[in-house]
């Protein structure tokens, strides 16, 4: 297997973290918090904090593809996240990341590829100009934020890495590690969480691999230091901490359709119409709202991607 | 019953079961209620209902078993509270989670049996509720009131399974709620059986 790892560019990216650093430094010993800030935690130190916080990235370009609605605030959406490899409550992933670390990682591009290959995290961020764009977020429990996400789509990603005729299939693993993702010791669902899209799902523009948010690092309770979001999905196909992606000809398995098949399909496209089979999903609560709205087929991206699905029963698209 | 001293008892069992719910209040007045409150405070009510009712269970056995006899005095407070919470939890989702939306409310009780059997847990305790007074028991004679009053462990049954339907992978808690059900069941069975046997022989 050919495997490569680009030599890091120390001297340009150093002085400015090592600047922004003091800055949170300086905050955090102000705020308490001078020993998390000393050790250096990216994924721990800020959570749950009101304002953006963590090492600001380069936006090339901003995208609003919410509709023009306005995003969750980063408190909402660094403390409400369903991340059960940090424990099942909502605000576990905030409060039990400390044992994580994203840094050094690397993304693992397997199977029928002509290019396999082991990719640093400083090389992956560099692989396409880095861009904001402000999705929908629509979670299978019914409620919903609007979220700016910082990344490039996985297509870019894709094409480098030239899948072979045969691969039809994606397959993504998050992490597995339960000395740092202490939820991994309760078997709750199959370890390592394992998400799949098909070629085209992957290759559609929308489709993003996920470095930041707010413009800044991923914190990480939202799945750093990689994830993908499929706007038009529930989010449980979104997976996070990526450290394998699996180029396959057949269907994968994947979590929650083996945990629950007859309540997580393959597809998992957001659909008012397909109720789960315990609770609604014609509504979802916006967080921070109190009526809730009206869900929209695809989460309201259907002009970009009904396509995809053009000739399949949309009752087997859950 | 009433008499014996320890009148505070029951008061103060008021008091310390009114504390959940003054919580859920101040954390809601002071944006401690995270960043879905609405679910924060229908998850909050839910397991208080279903934590009351565990303890209603406890005074009788603890009497038949332990002779520890003064929690038979909290068994009314405790079992009536419990049906507040669970009151105020589908009052909550009724008037606040849904906001009136009937056609789906109609929906959810008619066609989601995860709704359904909570639906139903309710009225089990809403009936237990209103025949919890002395005149109830009176009007229908203790042998029958009693015979009634065992649909607790009904509406115990169902709470475990709404709530083990509530959630999505996680049956840990629903799980603990189960097994300690099951437990105040058992630990009525000695009691039955000496009853039981008595009867037989009276007869």
């Amino acid at each position: 297997m050919a495997r490569w790892k680009p030599d890091l560019k120390e001297g340009a990216v150093t002085p400015e973290s090592i600047h922004l650093r003091r800055r949170e430094f300086l905050r955090l010993g102000a705020a308490g918090a001078l020993g998390a800030a000393l050790a250096g935690l990216p994924d721990a130190a800020l959570a749950g904090g009101d304002d953006p916080s963590g090492e600001a990235l380069p936006v090339s370009r901003r995208v609003e593809m919410a509709g023009g609605e306005k995003p969750t605030p980063w408190k909402s959406v660094t403390t409400y996240n369903n991340f059960y490899e940090f424990g099942t409550d909502k605000a576990d992933p905030a409060q039990r990341v400390g044992t994580f670390r994203s840094r050094p990682w690397s993304l693992a591009i397997e199977g029928e590829v002509k290019r396999p290959q082991l990719l640093a995290l400083e090389d992956l961020i560099k692989l396409a100009p880095l861009e904001e764009r402000i999705y929908r977020h629509r979670c299978v429990e019914a409620w919903s934020m609007v979220v700016p996400w910082l990344g490039f789509p996985l297509a870019e990603l894709v094409k480098r890495v030239e899948p072979t005729s045969r691969a039809r299939f994606l397959v993504f693993q998050t992490l597995l590690d339960p000395a740092q993702m202490p939820g991994q010791k309760n078997r709750v669902i199959e370890w390592p969480y394992t998400e799949g899209l098909r070629m085209d799902e992957a290759m559609n523009p929308l489709t993003m691999l996920v470095v930041g948010l707010y413009g800044r690092v991923l914190p990480g309770q939202n799945g750093a230091p990689i994830r993908v979001v499929i706007p038009w999905k529930y989010g449980f196909k979104g997976p996070k901490s990526i450290v394998r992606i699996r180029f396959v000809e057949e269907q994968p398995r994947t979590s929650w359709a083996l945990l629950a098949p007859t309540e997580y399909g393959f597809y998992g496209n957001v659909n008012p119409s397909l109720d789960h089979p315990r609770w609604s999903q014609a509504k979802e609560r916006r967080i921070g709202e109190f009526l809730r709205r009206d869900t929209l087929p695809f989460n309201g991206y259907a002009a970009q991607v009904a396509g995809l699905y053009a000739g399949l029963d949309p009752r087997k698209l859950y | 019953m009433k008499d014996g001293g320890k009148r505070w008892l029951v008061p103060a069992a008021v008091a310390v079961l009114l504390v959940p719910l003054a919580k859920i209040a101040w954390d809601g007045a002071r944006d401690g209620l995270g960043a879905n409150p609405i679910e924060a405070v229908q998850n909050r009510l839910g397991f208080w209902a279903i934590t009351l009712l565990a303890l209603s269970l406890v005074p009788t056995p603890a009497a038949e078993l332990l002779r520890v006899r003064w929690p038979q005095r909290l068994r009314r407070v405790l079992g009536v509270t419990a049906f507040a919470y669970a009151l105020l939890h589908f009052g909550f989702y009724v008037g606040v989670d849904k906001f009136f939306d009937w056609p789906t409310i109609s929906q959810d009780l008619t066609k989601r049996p995860f709704l359904m059997v909570g639906f139903a847990a309710l009225l089990c305790l809403t009936s237990l509720a209103v025949t919890s007074t002395d005149g109830w028991v009176r009007r229908l004679g203790y042998p029958r009131w009693k015979r009634l009053h065992r649909l607790a462990y009904l509406a115990a049954a169902l709470a475990v399974v709404h709530f083990a339907w509530r959630v999505k992978a996680d049956l840990r808690r629903p799980l603990l709620f189960a097994a300690a059900f099951a437990l105040l069941l058992a630990a009525r069975v000695p009691g039955w059986l000496r009853r039981g046997a008595g009867r037989v022989g009276s007869r």
